[in-house]
């Protein structure tokens, strides 16, 4: 079985191809983590300070998008909305455009969970010292969700740096595209994934290791 | 919206397929996960250890990734599968890590006074877990596995991407005939919609209902 002849010099000749995947990677889910944040913090607020019909459309948000393979939603956003638009845009673009809705979708649960969880006296004690409801928006409610919702964003960003790969079924050169691309090119397939999976596993386990550094400076535990 | 209404038939053809596909990576992946999941907390290090790195090893690389090395690695090692078959093996591997964490988490989260009132009374292991932890862990375990469940039917449109005609690539082939995307994608999301929404209601209604359980 392992009669396999090993050849890893294909894939080192090819290694910028991987490593910009990786660092594309880094940044299509950093960029929508930052632009689903936007997202998710509006939708909580509307959610926890609005009426029935704008709790049932943030309802409506999340439930479809979190109902619906992301592999469609990337298909629904890239082939379909121009079809009927009118207009184009680039895959990368396309790509962060869909990841950020959908990750719009989760940090909504995440950070309304986390305006729940502040301590009632918290609250009553901004509005004790007299700040008014933006105030104690600003200054009280949203650094204390922050530091509780500090575990929940670092798992949603590196489930979003593995969501990327799915960027390459519309040929964003991503980690995936890039070795899908040696895996055609120079069917050295084993050795592809034999260094792509650690790449990504690395990348991974690094990055949550930093952020778990942060949440013990940062986090408030329940 | 009428080439929509008349792909229906074919759609449900690959409907079918999604289901099957999300059927048997749900059923390995119970059957394994909860195995190991109690390997993983009551078994010796030896046990521990390789279940430990599993997990983390599978639940560390994009399922995609292990969709394509599964499908087109694998065979440059000897071991030929087809595409369906590809495609369960790598997604049950996938969902097998996050049920033995699923399972982990529901059997830690009962008390270890329980355990020991049982040992108490002179209950086997086995006894242990059959009339005291698995009754009480089976409600913490429950919704969170029905949510790995409507990720499993999301999970199994990945299959299209190495030839499984599933719901995602019948509904991309009907595209390919008819050129409307736009209602084609909404067909498709609202079936997969419809699908995991009533499991993920389930899983909300089952998770209220437990709630007022405490050990």
């Amino acid at each position: 079985m392992l009669d396999y002849p090993f050849n890893f010099s294909y894939i080192w000749r090819h290694f910028d191809r991987l490593w910009s995947g990786l660092i594309l990677s880094l940044e299509l889910a950093l960029v929508s983590i930052l632009i689903g944040m936007v997202i998710g913090l509006a939708l909580a607020l509307v959610y926890t300070g609005g009426g029935r019909l704008a709790r049932a459309l943030v309802a409506a948000y999340v439930e479809f998008i979190r109902n619906v393979p992301l592999l469609l939603l990337v298909y629904l956003v890239f082939y379909g909305v121009p079809s009927i638009g009118g207009f184009s845009y680039g895959p990368t673009t396309s790509f962060v455009i869909t990841l950020s809705a959908y990750s719009g979708a989760y940090l909504v649960e995440v950070f309304r969970a986390g305006l729940d969880a502040i301590p009632r006296g918290l609250i009553d004690a901004g509005k004790a010292i007299g700040l008014n409801a933006w105030q104690r928006l600003v200054y009280v409610r949203l650094p204390a969700m922050f530091r509780i919702v500090l575990p929940s964003l670092s798992n949603t960003y590196i489930s979003l740096f593995k969501d990327t790969s799915i960027a390459s079924v519309i040929a964003v050169p991503e980690l995936t595209y890039g070795a899908q691309w040696i895996n055609f090119n120079t069917f050295r397939i084993i050795e592809v994934y034999a260094v792509v999976t650690p790449m990504y596993l690395v990348t991974g386990y690094g990055i949550l290791f930093a952020l778990q550094q942060l949440e013990k400076r940062f986090v408030i535990r329940r | 919206m009428r080439t929509a209404i008349e792909s229906l038939p074919f759609l449900w053809q690959g409907l079918l397929v999604t289901l099957e596909v999300s059927a048997l990576v749900v059923a390995i992946s119970l059957v394994i996960g909860v195995v190991a999941g109690v390997g993983i907390v009551y078994g010796p290090r030896l046990v521990y250890w390789p279940i430990r790195l599993y997990s983390d090893l599978i639940r560390g690389i994009p399922v995609l990734v292990l969709i394509f090395f599964v499908y087109y690695g694998l065979p440059a090692l000897g071991l030929n599968l087809d595409a369906f078959w590809a495609a369960v093996a790598a997604l049950a591997a996938f969902k097998t890590a996050h049920v033995i964490e699923i399972a982990r988490g529901a059997i830690q989260s009962i008390h270890y006074g329980q355990t020991d009132a049982a040992k108490a009374i002179g209950l086997t292991f086995w006894q242990r877990m059959h009339h005291v932890v698995f009754p009480q862990a089976v409600r913490r375990f429950l919704p969170p596995w029905i949510n790995a469940v409507t990720d499993a039917v999301k999970g199994s449109a990945l299959v299209s991407l190495i030839g499984v005609v599933d719901l995602m690539l019948a509904v991309q082939k009907v595209i390919g005939r008819t050129y409307e995307p736009m209602p084609l994608y909404v067909t498709g999301a609202i079936i997969y919609f419809l699908i995991n929404y009533t499991l993920s209601s389930l899983s909300r209604r089952l998770e209220t209902r437990f709630a007022h359980i405490r050990e």
